[in-house]
């Protein structure tokens, strides 16, 4: 690749994090309408709407995150790493932008109501258990706490990224109607993205 | 917290367009495909596909009813456009893009099982169009959101009589159109198709029961089951099947699409009921399409006077 990695650092992120905020800033702006009673394209049932599109990015970014690493395998190189920590806090942040669509717009802070679907729905149990392990990772996210914990310490504490993609797919796969092949996809791009990671399997492939 | 979102079709009434103008653009469309065939035989083709997504809903002649809630109306636009119609794919607003396609005229329904007079009819002969009715019913969906929809039709128990089911029928199954060709959704597995629903021969009597061939004035669009539908509104929508091409008289009870697909989650009666859950939800609040927070749900959707009398021997938890 002909881009260095201090071109990456210098502007590659900001144009990362800049794309990443799209969806966020679209949002925001819609529903921003939609509370001034202007035209919005949120459509007919907003709520639903809302939840669906913050779910949809929190679930591909976060996919986006676990592809850097089998990405600078493949490639034989750090760089895609570089923006590992960004995206993965942007799929933490679409997930917090779930949560707050969920929590606010839908449930209107509730409490009861959101503690029953909680306890009692085994799909938002799912989903909730995701978001929960998903912030001490965001909070240990940074060079301190890598040095804090040490490295091999903080390695083996961000694996559990991989079980909060498993409970998402499985989020997902539960709270569709009937047999759709939407959810089967995104499982699918996670198992091979898991897989990539298994030694043998890398081996196979002869990745390092 | 009610707060009304004015969408972008909640339109003034001095913005109508007026129906003079509003007429002229078939004319201007006829003479637009005219220039279109002279151009060449392609053009001829996309100006009839575009012809053929501009269905003409005709205006219908009705009289009015005494079934009103005397609530708002969810404007026309909303229940056009949001939709469950899986035939035509997953998403609300499939339906509304690609029902198009389908072809509901000529029509006809396809009569067999317990009755007197089985065969083939057509859909004039099935439905009086000179006694048609309009009836304002709340529509509760099972995902738990809301309208209130005026229909035009007649009462299912008119169609019946006329195809008289035997004494040993007990219940009534009814079938909805599927079509590869006309309905894309039919290629994804989502359900196992075709979409059936099922009423016991007394619900299907009841007053309420309603077969619905028009909306707002004017037939039923595509997308909300043109050219006939179910409409039972004291059950969750799914039962208020669309686009009806048999109607079979059954002693048993009828295998239906969602109890199928998931018995736990759609039982047969699938009655609207704040008390009991749908496993992944709770129906005890819905929100009203175009209202933001949340409202009671009520028990049989407010019906209760009309139907309850059918469920009184009936465990309504077991038998949800």
């Amino acid at each position: 690749m002909g881009i260095t990695t201090a071109q990456l650092r210098r502007y590659g992120k900001p144009l990362v994090f800049g794309v990443m905020l799209i969806p966020a800033v679209w949002l925001t702006y819609n529903w921003w309408q939609a509370f001034q009673y202007q035209p919005h394209d949120l459509g007919f049932n907003p709520q639903e709407t809302s939840n669906r599109f913050t779910g949809d990015w929190a679930m591909r970014i976060l996919l986006i995150s676990l592809a850097l690493t089998p990405l600078s395998r493949i490639f034989r190189s750090p760089k895609p790493i570089l923006f590992r920590r960004m995206v993965g806090l942007f799929a933490f942040f679409y997930a917090s932008l779930h949560i707050t669509s969920y929590v606010w717009l839908d449930m209107a802070f509730d409490w009861p109501e959101l503690w029953a679907d909680v306890t009692k729905r085994i799909y938002i149990t799912v989903g909730m258990t995701a978001f929960v392990l998903l912030i001490p990772l965001a909070i240990t996210s940074t060079k301190g706490w890598v040095k804090r914990i040490g490295a091999r310490q903080w390695q083996k504490l961000h694996k559990v990224v991989y079980l909060v993609g498993l409970l998402v797919i499985v989020h997902f796969i539960m709270m569709r109607k009937g047999f759709q092949y939407e959810p089967l996809i995104y499982g699918g791009i996670l198992a091979l993205l898991l897989l990539l990671r298994v030694p043998a399997v890398r081996r196979f492939a002869s990745l390092p | 917290m009610l707060i009304k979102s004015k969408e972008k079709w909640m339109e003034t009434e001095n913005s109508v367009t007026d129906e003079a103008q509003y007429l002229n653009r078939r004319t201007f469309i006829k003479s637009a495909s005219l220039a279109g065939a002279a151009l060449g035989a392609g053009m001829v083709g996309s100006s009839l596909g575009f012809a053929a997504k501009e269905r003409t809903l005709l205006p219908l002649d009705y009289a009015k009813t005494s079934f009103n809630p005397g609530e708002d109306l969810t404007p026309e636009n909303a229940i056009t456009n949001y939709n469950n119609y899986y035939e035509f794919g997953t998403s609300k607003d499939d339906p509304a893009a690609n029902a198009w396609r389908l072809e509901p005229k000529p029509w006809s329904v396809k009569v067999d099982g317990l009755v007197e007079k089985p065969g083939t009819y057509a859909f004039e002969d099935l439905v009086d169009m000179k006694s048609l009715e309009e009836r304002i019913y709340r529509l509760r969906c099972v995902e738990a959101w809301s309208m209130v929809i005026p229909w035009i039709g007649i009462p299912l128990s008119s169609v019946l009589k006329k195809i008289g089911p035997k004494n040993d029928a007990k219940y009534v199954a009814f079938e909805t159109l599927a079509d590869r060709k006309q309905m894309p959704g039919i290629r994804r597995p989502v359900l196992d198709w075709p979409y059936v629903e099922g009423l016991t021969i007394a619900e299907a009597m009841n007053d309420l029961a309603f077969i619905a061939v028009g909306l707002y004035g004017k037939e039923i669009p595509n997308q909300n089951g043109a050219p006939l539908r179910l409409v039972v509104p004291w059950k969750y929508g799914f039962k208020s099947i669309k686009s009806i091409v048999r109607i079979r008289l059954k002693k048993r009870k009828p295998a239906t699409s969602w109890n199928k697909s998931a018995p736990r989650e759609y039982g047969f009666y699938s009655n609207v009921n704040p008390e009991v859950d749908h496993p992944r939800w709770s129906q005890a609040r819905e929100r009203r399409i175009g209202d933001f927070g949340r409202r009671k749900t009520l028990m049989f959707n407010g019906y209760g006077e009309q139907v309850a009398h059918l469920y009184k021997d009936l465990d309504l938890k077991a038998n949800y």
